[in-house]
């Protein structure tokens, strides 16, 4: 148990200073909205490792702390729709086993793009920017996989844990 | 990778291909007229044909010039509405979120002719 919270308090730690790192690389792809969501990989691991409760925690926690942090209160809405819907997801896709870690960790990220997508559109009142739509389709998939790749390379050296 | 990720993989192209083909067809036409929506509330329009700058609420400046619409200002730190690619095109837009602004190009009388038809 005791060794149980020192593992979520580091994995707290890291994915907070995953959001740091990627709030330094402004990767400017031309589309705005597109990032690589390194902290996803700590959601990731934790959903492997720990389980559903923890990741929906460790989600929580890390979406909030960050957004204080680097972010605004816009920043923490648009995250927890688009953080709580993947990861909904994601554990739905982990139940059914029918997925490995490369599926499951690119539906979080398209669903991540249309959680905050959703978001948007209530923020704004507004359904013309479901233009994005294909767009965010499309990067989630990408980032997603990336994230999914380097999780199981992870997951590999983890073991022991 | 297992074969369900990769039905996955495509269900999710299609839908990008299909959501991106039906904004292509829609986007076809140019249009004439700029909507600007301020959280939810139609701010104004304003004609793409006349070069006119555009303060909205002291928060964002629009211009527009040669049938484009373009953000110049914006106070919010991030610039992306900015940093936006000026829009002409029909369903076109820019949104800055911070400010809950929205630019919109809507459907106008104005159609532009090919040059065998000028």
């Amino acid at each position: 148990m005791k060794t149980r919270v020192a593992y979520f308090g580091v994995f707290t730690a890291l994915a907070l200073i995953f959001s740091y790192v990627e709030s330094l690389i402004p990767i400017q792809l031309g589309i705005p909205g597109v990032k690589l969501g390194l902290a996803n990989l700590i959601i990731v691991i934790t959903l492997y490792k720990m389980g559903i409760k923890e990741a929906y925690i460790l989600s929580i926690v890390r979406i909030v702390l960050a957004g204080f942090m680097f972010g605004n209160l816009f920043a923490i809405l648009y995250s927890l729709a688009g953080g709580i819907l993947s990861l909904t997801i994601m554990c739905i896709l982990k139940k059914t086993e029918q997925f490995s870690i490369y599926g499951i960790s690119m539906a979080g990220g398209v669903f991540h793009n249309i959680g905050q997508l959703i978001m948007a559109a209530i923020v704004l009142e507004s359904i013309s920017i479901g233009y994005y739509f294909p767009v965010l389709l499309i990067s989630g998939l990408v980032t997603g996989f990336v994230i999914g790749v380097v999780s199981n390379e992870m997951l590999k050296r983890l073991k022991k844990l | 990778m297992k074969k369900n990720d990769w039905i996955l993989v495509a269900v999710i192209l299609v839908l990008a291909g299909i959501g991106f083909l039906i904004y292509t067809n829609l986007g076809r036409q140019t249009a004439g007229i700029v909507k600007v929506t301020v959280d939810g509330e139609l701010f104004g329009t304003y004609s793409l044909e006349k070069e006119q700058k555009i303060k909205i609420n002291n928060s964002n400046q629009l211009y527009i010039k040669d049938g484009q619409a373009d953000m110049i200002e914006a106070n919010c730190p991030d610039q992306i509405c900015v940093d936006h690619k000026e829009i002409s095109k029909n369903k076109e837009t820019i949104v800055c979120l911070p400010n809950k602004v929205i630019i919109e190009i809507v459907g106008g009388e104005h159609v532009e002719m090919d040059a065998v038809a000028n």
